[in-house]
């Protein structure tokens, strides 16, 4: 018997025994509870009467935010927390979990705590004014924003604005962390508190340095935090001060958790983590009692996944160039197995991937499948068979992901695992590779904004390119960058720590934490390719009057990435590895590990339109390839060539995820529904079997894409997945939309 | 020796159209007949193409295997395949070897003992039925249909399974007399498990246009879905 089994007795009964019972321990809970399914789809339940209506009330909102320009409405008056507003419903009468971030449905919340300008002029491009009240309260307060612009160097700003690193959370919630909201259903609030109240006291009798006072302070706020998350369940006649109950208060319980941290944090990804297998338990507990059917099982998910399709942030329109679509990443991540190599696929993870037939195909979440050769057949079959029908859901490698972080792991964003609970990220946008090689070559000089930065040398002399010294002054310049770029982010995280502290979601996390410093690049295709027209064919830069390159000459053919071609494959590993090495070089704060991406949301847009010609031929201003992904359309040897060259970027390099974005038509997957998802399980075994990280799925044509950028009004849902997460199209610029439309297509011809 | 080598006109990594599953289609180039409506032009002529040995061409297969989940496997296509039966019978011995499921497409217009000895390393033919009438064939293909149904005829004996296919061109076999024929001759055959009719498309136009070649079959329509449909409805093998 554990420690708290008879504490909790009442809320426990009928779970089997373990150490969940003697402290916080959401993982052994699930896999000693948990009930795998190997069967197939057809035990799901549509969506009930009382769904319906209540879904189509949402869609006409979405309908009207839609018509207002994206934007439903603006609370000017209060800034957002936990207990700012009062109880906020859609249909009070009919709602079984309930709980909204603003006192509206869809109306967005102002949060200066990351800077006031930001939230200032977010309201200001939507029409509205943010209140005196709240202007004046910020007067006296110091944000995240203000702490990270009274440290930043010279040439931190310069960097900044030369767009050679872009997106930097230094204005807004950084994301990328999740809490373990199921800790409050499983343990209630109360216990939770009592925990962290030991912990702080513990700190008190040691030592206390900068770290452990720093921590102390952490846990205040965390305590004080929890108290208000009660408080908020209370306004909503909740008590969560114990565990939950049954399957209801489980989901309602978990969502509070989630609800208070968004209502906390605009962090750009405010990821949900890994619930649907976790309210399995629940359900099952249930159904044995005979307290619940099969349908309301199903009512309770879709009426959760309504709650977080609601879940909105205010942004600028500078902040919708990076990431597009208004997104707020709430991942959830289904399936996977356990490290004793049985699936974690259940009846539950059934239910949260059927709330896209229940209520329609959507962005959010953001349902993200933890792929293993060993998950069962019929399963891989359903997801496929919802890749087909939506193109709503990604894939990522669970089998590459576990040996790394285990089995109650979460994806973050878009392809960031981390154990839920035990770890979390200090995110650092990216870095701009082709702009890098630009300013190498032109030893310290961005030819797109005139400015000079980093080492200043002489522009290089070369009548054509020589590989070898470009790649010399290219190591130069990355040690440069990766020093500058480290110390940046030190300053960000430093700051936002002390002025935007995530103190609800550090709450539902181990004290002692572990931190990953999340480092990105972009325009990896490019580079890539650019590196090998230099080493295989000649190319003869272009200057302008003053000597700088402003252009290349490139004669003769060369190897481009998405060809299964290793002559350029290696050079893209390399990279990898070389800047990846290079950052660790740099101390990071709080000794967070360096971990690296190859993602770019949509910046890929933002980032090619800063950027001069490259010698792969592509011209000035032209985007990037999104991710990982081979430039659109050099690949010429069909799609599983393409696929084979991103399986071999090295994740034990990439630790923060390789995200690849991979379209094909639904003719060339097959033909008939069967065949088709039959085909796709295949193409997945495949690419995942190679270690290959991340795969975003669309099946569609081309065409529709086009009709759709033409009568935006004709496809009001229509979802694609871009990079690492997914979008309703209109939601996107129509330069973003030009983007995605120029990708390659697979097709079979 | 020198390793055999093929001619071959191009390769296609996720083929999902030609055979079972997900597939390494390996197009060879020349053709000797002469169909109004081709798709592959440019694989028709025997002096054009790629040169590549068995050892090449299996090294690219083994890229692509990881893909093939449980039913792919390779499928040589062209051009017309049986003109390279010696390269691929040792091909094929070679997929055998390593568990790959081999399979040919083609026209089925010649014989000869290297084919037949290819046969016995084949898994599965995708064997075109292109017309039901002998005038038709001579006139539209340039073959006489004899040739075809001997092929079916030793793949019978070879009891190699079969998949025939059809292609339905609107006002020269979109008929249900055609069908009935084309029937006729699945149902003789044990080791036909499978028939399929598939519409006439023009997606290969501008091929023809970039080759500066008359397409034969331009005057007419691509075939449309339902009419597929509903002719299919009257296959008796139309199930895998």
């Amino acid at each position: 018997m554990g420690i708290l089994t008879e504490r909790f007795k009442e809320y426990w009964e009928g779970f089997k025994e373990g150490e969940w019972q003697d402290g916080i321990n959401t993982r052994d809970f699930i896999v000693k509870n948990f009930t795998p399914y190997y069967g197939d789809s057809s035990f799901l339940c549509g969506p009930t009467e009382r769904t319906k209506k209540l879904n189509e009330k949402l869609n006409e909102l979405f309908k009207e935010e839609r018509e207002k320009g994206g934007v439903l409405d603006i609370n000017t008056d209060v800034v957002s927390s936990l207990c700012n507003y009062p109880a906020a419903y859609l249909d009070k009468e009919n709602e079984l979990i309930v709980g909204y971030q603003t006192d509206k449905p869809l109306c967005r919340g102002v949060n200066p705590f990351g800077g006031i300008r930001m939230a200032r002029s977010a309201c200001e491009a939507y029409g509205y004014k943010l209140s005196e009240k709240v202007e004046e309260h910020f007067e006296y307060r110091t944000t995240h924003n203000d702490g990270v612009f009274r440290v930043y160097t010279d040439e931190m700003k310069l960097a900044r604005h030369v767009g050679i690193i872009t997106g930097l959370p230094d204005a807004y919630g950084r994301g990328r962390i999740i809490g373990d909201y199921r800790r409050v259903a499983l343990y209630g609030v109360d216990y939770l508190i009592e925990q962290k109240t030991l912990d702080k006291k513990k700190i008190g009798e040691d030592i206390m340095d900068v770290e452990t006072i720093r921590l102390s302070e952490e846990l205040f706020q965390q305590i004080s935090f929890l108290k208000k998350m009660k408080e908020m369940a209370m306004m909503y006649g909740y008590d969560i001060s114990m565990p939950a109950r049954d399957t209801r208060e489980a989901i309602q319980w978990t969502y509070f958790a989630y609800l208070a941290s968004i209502k906390e944090q605009n962090g750009a990804a405010m990821s949900l983590g890994r619930t649907s297998t976790f309210f399995d338990i629940y359900v099952c507990r249930d159904m044995e009692r005979g307290t619940i059917t099969e349908e309301q099982a199903q009512e309770l998910i879709d009426d959760f996944v309504m709650k977080l399709r609601s879940a909105r942030h205010l942004r600028t329109p500078e902040y919708n160039e990076l990431f597009g679509g208004d997104p707020m990443w709430i991942t959830e991540s289904v399936g996977g197995i356990t490290t004793d190599n049985v699936p974690l696929v259940t009846k539950g993870s059934y239910r949260m991937l059927n709330t896209l037939y229940n209520l329609g195909s959507s962005p959010e979440p953001n349902l993200t499948i933890l792929w293993s050769e060993r998950l069962p057949e019929p399963f891989k079959k359903f997801c496929a068979q919802i890749s087909i029908d939506t193109d709503s859901i990604q894939y990522e490698n669970d089998d590459l992901m576990r040996m790394e972080y285990g089995d109650d792991y979460a994806i973050a964003c878009c392809v960031s695992a981390m154990k839920v609970g035990k770890q979390m990220q200090f995110f650092g946008a990216r870095f701009n590779l082709p702009k890098l090689l630009l300013l190498a070559i032109n030893g310290g000089y961005d030819n797109v904004t005139g400015m000079k930065l980093g080492p200043q040398m002489e522009v290089m002399q070369d009548e054509y390119l020589d590989f070898y010294k470009v790649k010399e002054r290219l190591n130069v310049y990355r040690k440069w960058l990766c020093k500058l770029y480290v110390n940046t982010m030190n300053v960000i995280h430093y700051m936002h720590d002390k002025y935007a502290y995530e103190k609800t979601q550090m709450a539902l996390h181990d004290t002692e934490v572990d931190r990953m410093m999340a480092f990105g690049i972009a325009g990896l295709s490019v580079m890539a390719d650019s590196l090998s027209a230099i080493k295989f064919a000649k190319v003869k830069p272009v200057r302008d009057e003053n000597g700088y390159i402003v252009d290349f000459d490139t004669e003769g053919d060369f190897p481009k990435f998405g060809n299964d071609d290793n002559r350029v494959d290696k050079i893209a590993q390399n990279i990898i590895q070389r800047v990846s090495a290079e950052l660790k070089e740099n101390p990071t704060y709080r000794n967070s590990r360096h971990t690296l991406s190859a993602l770019t949301i949509t910046s890929n847009v933002v980032y090619g339109k800063k950027t001069g010609s490259t010698p792969d031929g592509r011209k000035k201003g032209e985007p990037f390839a999104p991710g990982a992904n081979p430039m659109h359309n050099r690949e010429t040897n069909g799609a599983v060539a393409s696929l084979n060259s991103v399986a071999k970027l090295q994740y034990d390099y990439c630790r923060d995820g390789i995200s690849n974005t991979f379209s094909i038509i639904p003719d060339a997957l097959g033909k008939g529904e069967d065949e088709r998802a039959e085909n796709l399980v295949a193409i997945l075994d495949g690419y995942f079997s190679n270690y290959a990280h991340h795969l975003n799925v669309n099946v569609l044509n081309k065409e529709k894409l086009m009709e759709a950028y033409e009568d935006p009004e004709a496809y009001p849902n229509l979802t694609i997945r871009v990079s690492g997460y997914a979008v309703n199209f209109h939601k996107l610029s129509k330069e973003q939309q030009r983007e995605v439309i120029s990708r390659t297509f697979h097709s079979s011809i | 020796m020198a390793e055999l080598t093929c001619k071959y006109s191009s390769v296609q990594t996720m083929g999902t159209l030609d055979g079972p599953g997900v597939r390494f289609v390996l197009f060879l180039q020349g053709c000797p007949l002469s169909c109004g409506y081709c798709h592959n032009p440019e694989t028709r002529a025997f002096d054009g193409g790629k040169t590549a040995t068995v050892t090449e061409i299996m090294a690219k297969v083994s890229r692509c295997r990881s893909y093939f989940g449980k039913k792919g496997g390779i499928t040589v296509s062209g051009g017309e395949p049986l003109v390279q039966a010696k390269f691929i019978t040792e091909l094929f011995k070679e997929c055998r070897k390593a568990g790959i499921h081999t399979c040919i497409d083609t026209s089925g217009c010649i014989l000869s003992d290297d084919i037949e000895e290819m046969l016995n390393y084949t898994d599965l033919c995708l064997l075109d039925i292109k017309m039901t009438n002998n005038e038709d064939y001579k006139k539209l293909i340039g073959c006489d249909m004899s040739a075809p149904l001997g092929f079916l005829q030793k793949l019978s004996e070879k009891d190699v399974k079969v998949w025939l296919r059809q292609v339905i061109v609107e006002g020269i076999n979109d008929n249900e007399e055609n069908v009935k024929l084309f029937n006729d001759i699945a149902e003789k055959y044990d080791n036909v498990t499978f028939t399929e009719l598939l519409p006439f498309r023009k997606l290969c136009e501008s091929k023809y246009k970039e080759m500066n070649i008359p397409f034969p079959f331009e005057a007419y329509p691509e075939t449309e879905r339902a009419v597929i449909e509903k002719l299919s409805q009257k296959l008796t093998k139309r199930n895998k």
